[in-house]
């Protein structure tokens, strides 16, 4: 995967944007992972009728195609739905920068590839000042609101040539830069899995199949 | 050398192999599913041949979709398609693999949160995970419980371990003794309001003082419940008597040898005496009033003496946009008063608040009144256990004969998943756990608080000091 993500940048200056409003519960009734693109961020996008809402920044025509999310602090708290990462993802969304996210799903969105960008506040607001707005209004330039993040080297840059630096979590690296299949790899520690298992159950013997061995009571009841 | 903290102890003794300098490979004693974040899961193991390692230590629910129309168990059905299909397919995924599993028709079935410690599954010491946020319910038991994505659920159906970032230790003291009509909502919303939506955030949180020994069992899991909306990682309260006292009343399992195995083990979890936490906070139980959301975030709580705050007073540009985004979402005015506020709708349930204590609490209130003229009041029981222990108790006849619907177990309109949902604008004074835009229903308006005063607010028809009102009848 390439570790460059250029494009244009969407202001959502909300604090504790949680993954309620990111994937509101109707497009959860699914045993899939399809058609989430539309669902993403849908109470703001969308008013009651289905119409899109013309004052939301996603619907704005110098927002079409948007790839990155600039965004308050908690981002993503809340629910621990991975239909909310899915979401960002079949949208477009590569790359989320805010001053911090919600724990579950930080770690939903390292386990798909979905980059999350830490900045402290005040580089987030210089951030935020800079693409809001951008290419809309006609005292700037059009493209203001485009962004390039350089993960390996770990720099964002604004169109205007501001910059900020980032330093991503080695593991957060890694998984972006090539994926991996994070079940196979731990598969190869079977041996020490079971190891641990056989002295862990010699200590709690009680732990050791809990769950079927509380349904076998109860359905003998 | 600094003494461990309790969770350093959990983690510990969980850690099957050191990954990098922040991951380790830990441990799962009990991974419980349900019918919307596990499919996926399911899917992924079978595309690649995979199965699952510990059958016996899963449990699978079907919780989030189920409606709760109050007909018996045996004739619940899922008229929606789609449910319908998640429920189906929970069920083929679960015979299939051999996992035990609560089905829509079990008279036993209820959430997840409430059946997995009612039937003694939860053990203190022991790692619980869940592909659900509120798993942080289980410290409530001295077991470290945590919410996982999808990906995770594959990972432990797999490896039955998962890849973990250890959290900082945080520390919450609660002196003193909560007042009357005060509760462990009362209080975890204040904590929650105090500390911010993302005060814990990175952090396991273990609670101690005089307030948290006197809680019940059940009011710890209330407690911990709660404490993820501070973005905690976890929350733990050390196995003390009441512990021990409701685990063997509910784990039959554990008698004899077993039992005293059990409890010399539950005797070491606790936090050494020179053990370091990263944060420490103290609060006193005296200055806790009942507490109630104004806004749409957990943290967006205050008194229920107090009055809502203005926005134009926010000095920090993004604090006041988020004031204000709340404020015209919840409709209230500024300066404006929380008590007498008025309320369609009541909904008394979840994994919060839908525990035979808080039927109690509720049904005690209820006892010899009706429900306000224009209120709907649900009560949906947290399982089908406590659904008809209320019965044996004759809670429910109280309940039905004030005017409350008495329905039967889900998750229900905590999430609205299923066809319990507020319509566009109404009002609703609910013992559920976050207030989020559009979390109970499109532009319906939340207002979070205890057992003891969404049954006053039921009752009053307008959110209501219980304390007061109490005195008043």
């Amino acid at each position: 995967m390439s570790s460059l993500i250029e494009g244009i940048a969407a202001p959502l200056p909300f604090s504790n944007l949680d993954t309620d409003q990111i994937m509101p519960k109707q497009f959860l009734r699914i045993i899939d992972k399809a058609g989430l693109d539309r669902g993403l961020l849908y109470d703001l996008r969308f008013d009651e009728h289905g119409a899109p809402r013309p004052g939301f920044v996603l619907n704005q025509a110098a927002y079409a195609g948007t790839s990155v999310l600039v965004a308050g602090p908690n981002f993503g708290c809340g629910s621990s739905r991975e239909h909310a990462v899915w979401g960002l993802q079949q949208f477009g969304i590569r790359a989320v920068i805010a001053p911090s996210f919600g724990e579950i799903f930080y770690f939903n969105a390292v386990n798909n590839g979905l980059l999350l960008v830490s900045l402290p506040a005040a580089e987030v607001d210089a951030l935020l000042e800079r693409v809001s707005n951008a290419g809309v209004s006609d005292s700037q330039q059009p493209g203001g609101n485009r962004v390039a993040i350089d993960v390996m080297a770990g720099q964002i840059r604004a169109a205007d040539g501001w910059t900020a630096s980032f330093a991503l979590p080695e593991r957060h690296r890694r998984m972006f830069a090539q994926g991996q299949d994070m079940v196979g790899a731990s598969l190869l520690q079977l041996p020490e899995v079971e190891r641990f298992e056989a002295a862990h159950w010699a200590r709690h013997p009680w732990m050791k199949d809990v769950a079927r061995t509380v349904r076998d009571r109860l359905n003998a009841a | 050398m600094p003494g461990m903290t309790l969770y350093d102890k959990l983690v510990a003794s969980h850690e099957v192999a050191r990954i990098d300098d922040e991951h380790i490979l830990l441990y799962v004693d009990l991974h419980i599913m349900n019918e919307y974040t596990s499919p996926q899961a399911f899917s992924g193991l079978a595309a690649r041949g995979r199965n699952v390692l510990r059958p016996g230590q899963q449990m699978a629910v079907v919780d989030h979709i189920i409606p709760t129309h109050p007909v018996a168990p045996a004739l619940r059905v899922i008229a929606d398609d789609a449910s319908s299909r998640q429920a189906v397919n929970l069920k083929r995924n679960c015979d299939a693999q051999h996992i035990a599993l609560f089905d829509t028709t079990d008279p036993l079935q209820g959430i997840e949160h409430v059946i997995a410690p009612e039937h003694g599954m939860i053990l203190p010491g022991m790692v619980v995970l869940c592909g659900d946020s509120h798993t942080t319910t289980y410290g409530a038991l001295g077991a470290l419980g945590f919410g996982i994505g999808t990906s995770e659920v594959e990972h432990i159906l797999a490896t039955q371990t998962l890849v973990y970032r250890v959290a900082r230790n945080m520390r919450i003291r609660v002196d003193g003794a909560l007042g009357a009509g005060v509760s462990a909502k009362d209080l975890v919303i204040y904590v929650v309001h105090r500390i911010g939506a993302q005060g814990a955030r990175g952090h396991a949180v273990e609670f101690c003082g005089d307030a948290i020994d006197a809680l019940s069992a059940e009011g710890r899991m209330t407690l911990c419940n709660m404490t993820v909306e501070a973005g905690a990682r976890a929350a733990l309260i050390a196995p003390d008597a009441t512990t021990d006292a409701y685990v063997t009343a509910h784990a039959p399992q554990l008698h004899g040898e077993s039992l005293a195995q059990a409890r010399a083990y539950w005797a070491t979890l606790r936090t050494d005496a020179n053990a370091f936490f990263d944060v420490e906070h103290v609060f006193n139980a005296t200055d806790i009033a009942p507490f109630v959301t104004w806004g749409t975030s957990p943290d967006q709580a205050m008194p229920v003496t107090g009055f809502v705050p203005d926005p134009q007073a926010e000095p920090d540009q993004l604090a006041r946009l988020a004031l204000e985004k709340a404020m015209d979402y919840i409709g209230l005015a500024p300066g404006a008063p929380i008590a007498g506020v008025p309320i369609d709708r009541v909904f008394i349930g979840s994994c919060t608040n839908g525990r035979i204590e808080d039927l109690r609490v509720v049904a005690g209130l209820a006892r010899g009144r009706k429900v306000a003229a224009g209120v709907r009041a649900m009560i949906v029981p947290g399982s089908g256990a406590v659904r008809a222990q209320a019965e044996a108790e004759g809670l429910a006849a109280v309940l039905t004969e004030a005017g409350f619907e008495w329905r039967q177990p889900g998750c229900s309109m905590c999430l609205a998943m299923n066809d319990d949902v507020l319509r566009p604008g109404e009002r609703c004074a609910s013992t559920t756990n976050r207030n989020f835009e559009g979390r109970q229903g499109r532009a319906g308006r939340t207002h979070l608080m205890s057992p003891a005063m969404a049954a006053a607010a039921a009752l009053a028809g307008r959110i209501v000091d219980v304390r007061e009102w109490e005195q008043a009848k």
